[in-house]
């Protein structure tokens, strides 16, 4: 590598995945070809929030055009076992009900036909009859005694209960000059892709095994899980993912029962099957995150100084707990303070299964959760003390110079400075102009608030985080479990070309671009002479546990093990060249193609010749070095450790910062939220591509302001589920999506190579509460639920209207 | 998510849509734009045994003025209404709600005389022509009638059409000469269907009210400007439209609206007439 | 008149991409999966199948609409166009492409196509239309990765050059 010329990482540069999305040949999992002799799956699902299947009437369905098979639990639970569940809980779920259905929109049966049509005409044909039993909706009270049972086998609805603490929260609150509490419920929602899940599913009778096609974004220690479920050893299962996603942002993790499912009805069928899910499956049972009802009480000192935070966290995943739930509710937990110095917390962590949807992976993933109750407990604590919020953000911060900083419950922030963040987001007149806009607002009688939020952004998730929920007993018995191993492969071919394959499912993110700029630095080639192919294929290529996109691991993890293969193919091609050159290894550049010796661009061979001697050569090689040129490498942080015995978990490898501002205005007669402007400071280290970084932040600013204003899934009391349309559930459309002003700055992580952290997640995190405080500012009220919807903010600013008159109806 | 199945019909004239609607009777529905019936028959929600397409009829194709009103043929689309020439002048009205109904693209192929015949309580065109007293033209193979927007919408996706009917054309009174219009909505986002909407109408010392949203379907408040004290005229009306709590409101805030932006709409109505 | 009898396959031409088309289509089909399963040309996405993502869409005798909600009859020899279309003959982006790729206007690009037709119809018409009207027809697709910024600063930018002609 050299320090002459200008890296490639870094760089804007544009994206080489546009150049095939832009002329509309993307290859998404719908659009490959599939065997003619391929059927097709549509699925029965539950009109019940909780029922007993009495009796499935197949026979009319299986009278009609094309139909090939209808599959009900039964046939499910023959041919697989029920899911592993991280708790030791008998939460049993299969791909299909069996026996009792315990969420409107679950799978009860499958119909494989000819075509997708005839496959849903006979859906309509099929009679179930259900037996209707009492369901839970409400978190607390399937939580309380004598609530309607999800699982009877489990005897209750709270499936687990831990309680952390970490330094003396209690004498802590029984010093403290203030103690406040405030509960806050984060709702039901996904960032749901524009692209549903695809399964194609093939089982091969002579061999026993699975051959599936999926969009599936792992983590995949979900393999197994699918595998054990299939009855079959993980090589057995073959899982391909394509090159193109629609998006995932978590979701595309929950398409694993459905692999199972449509694996199964391959074996039944003896042929191949497709199931492509329609966008009402989607809203109605695919995925949401979990919603949370969090009782925080913090002692304070009568100057604001935060001494103990009590969280009281009650999560609710809906009818089961899909791996790897209850990941939300852990993630967290060793930065559980957020961006602030506070050393004694307490924390019960509680499990709650309910009559709805179950949860999984949504972008941010605990994060909002978190934040919109810390955040707004600051934000409140600020209010009570008559103190300005942004002082009570800044008297608490960790303090600038004390990186690497173990937080109490667990997490080394690796690196960061708060303090400077903050004042660089709130300098150059930002913050100024925010108040000026507030002020002139209100004179004018306007309904105008100002909202903060400071959070810390995890990136590259502990592999053994989730075993913090065990007791260290239990935790010692399974045997440790911590790390996150990333791998990638770099490639040179005999006529010295490069290419990349991964362990990354990207969905968007331009994981092809990055890991080009990343390999061409190394090897003194052009981005544009790498190829990268990111489809997937557990049968063929590198993998492990931690394989995916989620949990902002590409930068901290792909990313990192991309450069160290690239770094082990450009050792390998230097002791090859330190021959010809005449000079030490050690003493070699790549430059433009060329392979020359430290500052004599002259005494030069070019990259695809010294590549070359590797295969057309091998006899001419030195002693000892292997033959071809092919170079994996796999990296897991040594700071990833497994939970302490003490409970303390360092959750994450890289910590980012996000600081918001934002200044809003709510109509006094419709309620509805105008951002009037928004201000967003990213740490994230080292930036690999800012244009790419940047599209990052935009895109979790929008989600973020559908979590703060728009979407939530929505049931009655009964468990009915009213949000199963566009229509009901409101995504953000361009007009409800200001552009955020973004800014930057870099404080390199020590503990990755390339000073990366994971970004993008941020705003997911931030924004809801900036908003969410923004609002409470400008209605003098506390927001304690998302979304602000119009309904949900009337009813917070109502007030009495004019009487019905005598003769108006009734 | 995939229609249940039909026959598919296109015929070549209105006389042959209608001997097909007498042939098929209820099984069969009319499909111009599709933009409401196609969502519905995908997500199931409706279903039909045949379809007769008039979207390319040349006959149901034109606007024009006619004997003081705006008659729009059941095959033009609302774009193409949007862009008609001098449409502001026209009917102000329409100009001003139209670009409020669906999106761009749904527009573009959408039809005015397919929104009305779908009879949502919130959509915008069907509380147009209620609030300007237009016409709906039914035809069958028996004749030609004609119904007020009052009695052709009966209620909640409920219309006056009977069996072998079909819907040819809408009239829209051109505007008045001095009359000032009106339209306001509030909608969870740009685009969506109304939670509340208000079309506005002042005249000859005549206020008119048309909110759509909360009643099953368009209600009409009518208002002598002298007869002052608007307010209370406003709350009755709010009232006595019995909105109910949704999703994405409460009855409550219904009326709220009503009130508030209604008083606004008119206020702006009134500011337009001279 | 025309009549489909259902349950049987009837031949559907129309003009795809300026050359003439054929493929076999229930009276039911939609129009979206005949473009993608009978011709194969996968870059129209559905996203919905109920008229509101956007994902679908594609220019029918020039004006952009939702295939989903359109019959693969009802497109019978008409022109259509579909993001395949948009790329010159050479095959090099066009003006409003290579401003997406600037801008990083897509992520996923799941949304993309749909986008890129709609905006077309609007250029067509008017080639240099404002940010209102940019954000009326850009208002009918729902993209999840993006957060609109980029789409909307592309379409700026060929609507700058568009007024600058
Ligand atoms: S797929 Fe047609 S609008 Fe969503
Ligand atoms: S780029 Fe992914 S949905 Fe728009």
């Amino acid at each position: 590598m050299t320090d002459t010329k200008t890296l490639n990482v870094g760089q804007p540069l544009e994206r080489t995945e546009d150049l095939r999305l832009l002329r509309g040949r993307g290859r998404y999992a719908d659009d490959l070809p599939v065997s003619p002799r391929t059927l097709n799956a549509a699925i029965l699902r539950s009109p019940h929030a909780h029922a007993e299947i009495e009796t499935i009437d197949i026979t009319e369905a299986m009278s009609m055009p094309g139909v090939a098979a209808v599959i009900t639990g039964e046939d499910v639970a023959q041919h697989s076992d029920p899911f592993l569940v991280a708790l030791r809980q008998p939460l049993h779920q299969w791909p299909l009900a069996v026996g009792r259905v315990r969420y409107v929109g679950e799978p009860v049966a499958v119909v494989i036909a000819d075509d997708r049509y005839l496959a849903e005409d006979a859906v309509d044909a099929l009679q179930v009859s259900y037996k209707p039993l009492p369901s839970v909706i409400d978190p607390e009270e399937a939580a309380s005694d004598g609530a309607p049972l999800v699982h009877e086998e489990a005897g209750t609805n709270l499936v687990s209960v831990r309680d952390f603490t970490y330094g003396d929260p209690d004498a802590a609150f029984a010093e403290a000059d203030h103690t406040f509490k405030l509960t806050t419920q984060f709702p039901r929602h996904s960032y749901m892709p524009m692209e549903n899940f695809v399964v194609v599913a093939e089982y091969k009778i002579e061999d026993e095994s699975y051959d599936v096609l999926s969009n599936f974004q792992g983590p995949y220690s979900t393999h197994p899980v699918m595998s054990r479920a299939l009855r079959v050893p993980g090589s057995r299962l073959r899982l391909r993912t394509p090159r193109d996603s629609g998006g995932s942002f978590g979701i595309k993790l929950a398409v694993f029962p459905y692999i199972v499912l449509m694996s199964v009805a391959s074996k039944i069928t003896g042929r191949p099957v497709r199931w492509v899910e329609d966008r009402y499956e989607h809203l109605t049972a695919a995925n949401s995150c979990p919603n949370r009802v969090t009782t925080l009480e913090a002692a304070v000192t009568k100057d604001g100084v935060i001494t103990a935070l009590r969280f009281d966290q009650l999560e609710d995943y809906g009818a089961f707990l899909r791996a790897p739930m209850p990941g939300p509710l852990y993630r967290m937990q060793g930065a559980i303070t957020g961006a602030y110095a506070i050393d004694n917390v307490a924390i019960t962590n509680k499990i709650v299964v309910s009559n709805k949807m179950p949860a999984g992976l949504v972008r941010g993933f605990g994060g909002p959760q978190l934040y919109f109750a810390l955040e707004r407990m600051t934000n409140h604590i600020a209010g009570e003390l008559g103190m300005d919020h942004l002082d009570l953000i800044r008297k608490n911060l960790i303090p600038a110079g004390s990186f690497p900083y173990k937080a109490a419950a667990g997490s080394l922030l690796d690196s960061g400075d708060y303090q400077k963040a903050i004042e660089i987001t709130t300098g150059e007149g930002r913050l100024e102009d925010l108040i000026k806009r507030r002020d002139a607002a209100r004179a004018q009688g306007k309904l105008y608030g100002i909202g903060y939020a400071a959070i810390v952004e995890p990136g590259m998730s502990n592999m053994g985080y989730l075993s913090t929920l065990l007791t260290a007993e239990a935790r010692e018995k399974s045997g440790p479990k911590n790390g996150a191993i990333s791998m990638a492969t770099v490639n040179v071919e005999p006529m010295g070309t490069v290419s990349i394959t991964a362990d990354c499912m990207p969905q968007g993110q331009g994981h092809e671009t990055i890991l080009a700029q990343i390999v061409s630095d190394q090897l003194g080639l052009a981005p544009e002479d790498i190829t990268v192919n990111v489809e997937h294929d557990t049968q063929k290529d590198q993998w492990s546990i931690a394989a995916g996109t989620y949990s902002c691991r590409f930068t901290p993890g792909t990313a990192v093990a991309a450069q160290m293969a690239a770094a082990q193919v450009r050792d390998k091609l230097a002791k090859i060249a330190a021959k010809n050159l005449n000079t030490p290894a050690e003493n070699i550049e790549f430059t433009d193609g060329k392979i020359h010796a430290a500052g004599n661009p002259d005494n030069a061979i070019s990259f695809g010749r010294v590549a070359g001697t590797a295969h057309w050569a091998p006899a001419e090689l030195p002693d000892g070095m292997e033959a071809g040129i092919r170079e994996t490498a796999s990296w897991t942080p040594p700071e990833l450790e497994a939970p302490s015995p003490g409970d303390h978990i360092n959750t994450s490898l890289t910590y980012g910062f996000v600081f918001d501002m934002c200044g809003v205005e709510v109509d006094p007669v419709t309620a509805m939220v105008r951002i009037d402007r928004y201000v967003t400071m990213h740490d994230a280290g080292k930036l690999l591509n800012p244009l790419i970084a940047e599209g990052q932040v935009l895109g979790s600013f929008a989600q973020g302001i559908g979590t703060a204003l728009h979407e939530e899934f929505l049931y009655d009391d009964d468990g009915n589920f009213l949000t199963g349309t566009f229509a009901d559930y409101l995504i953000p459309t361009v007009a409800e999506v200001p552009r955020p002003e973004i800014l930057h700055m870099a404080s390199p992580s020590p503990f990755t190579p390339l000073g990366a952290k994971g970004m993008a997640e941020g705003c997911c995190m931030s924004t809801p509460v900036c908003i969410a405080n923004a609002v409470s500012d400008a209605l003098g009220v506390n927001v304690a639920q998302l979304p602000m919807s119009p309904k949900r903010l009337h009813a917070l600013i109502d007030e009495d209207e004019p009487p019905r008159p005598s003769g108006a109806g009734q | 998510m995939k229609p249940s199945n039909f026959d598919y019909c296109r015929p070549d004239s209105v006389d042959e849509a209608l001997s097909l609607l007498s042939e098929y009777g209820d099984d069969a529905r009319i499909i111009a734009g599709g933009q409401s019936l196609m969502a519905m028959l995908n997500l199931r929600l409706a279903a039909a045994d045949v379809l007769i397409d008039i979207g390319r009829l040349q006959e149901l194709s034109e606007c024009r003025q006619v004997g003081g009103y705006l008659e729009v043929g059941a095959a033009v689309t609302q774009a193409k209404l949007l862009n008609y020439p001098g449409l502001a002048e026209i009917q102000p009205l329409l100009a001003k709600a139209l670009p409020n109904v669906g999106h761009f693209q749904t527009r573009n192929r959408g039809t005015v005389c397919g929104s009305i015949a779908h009879a949502d309580p919130s959509s915008e065109i069907p509380l147009c022509l209620a609030a300007l007293e237009g016409e709906v033209v039914l035809r069958s193979a028996s004749g030609t009638r004609t119904l007020s927007a009052a009695d052709f919408q009966t209620g909640m996706l409920a219309t006056a059409i009977a069996p072998g009917e079909m819907i040819t054309a809408a009239r829209f009174p051109v505007a008045e000469q001095g009359a000032g219009y009106a339209f306001a909505e509030v909608a969870r986002r740009r685009g969506d269907f109304a939670i509340v909407g208000l079309a506005a109408i002042a005249r000859n010392g005549t206020l008119r009210l048309g909110a759509g949203g909360v009643a099953g379907k368009p209600a009409i408040l009518e208002w002598q400007i002298e007869a002052g004290q608007l307010d209370d005229a406003l709350n009755g009306f709010a009232w006595e439209m019995e909105g109910e709590d949704d999703i994405h409101a409460t009855a409550k805030y219904r009326r709220q609206i009503v009130r508030q932006l209604g008083r606004k709409v008119l206020e702006e109505a009134k500011s337009c007439s001279s | 008149m025309l009549k489909l009898e259902k349950d049987t396959r009837h031949k559907v031409r129309f003009v795809l991409n300026g050359s003439p088309v054929s493929g076999w289509a229930d009276a039911r089909m939609l129009l979206s999966d005949f473009l993608r399963q009978e011709l194969g040309e996968t870059g129209t996405h559905v996203g919905c199948e109920h008229g509101v993502c956007g994902a679908c869409t594609v220019r029918i005798e020039g004006r952009a609409v939702r295939s989903c909600l359109t019959l693969a009859v009802q497109a019978e020899g008409f022109d259509i166009q579909t993001v395949e279309g948009l790329a010159g003959d050479d095959g090099a982006l066009n003006a409003l492409q290579t401003a997406f790729r600037k801008h990083h206007a897509l992520q996923c690009g799941y949304c993309t196509s749909g986008i890129l037709m709609s905006l077309t119809d609007m250029f067509q018409r008017n080639p240099s239309p404002s940010r209102d009207e940019i954000e009326d027809v850009v208002g009918g697709h729902i993209c999840r990765c993006t957060g609109y910024a980029g789409i909307m600063d592309a379409a700026l930018e060929v609507a700058e050059a568009g007024a600058g002609k």
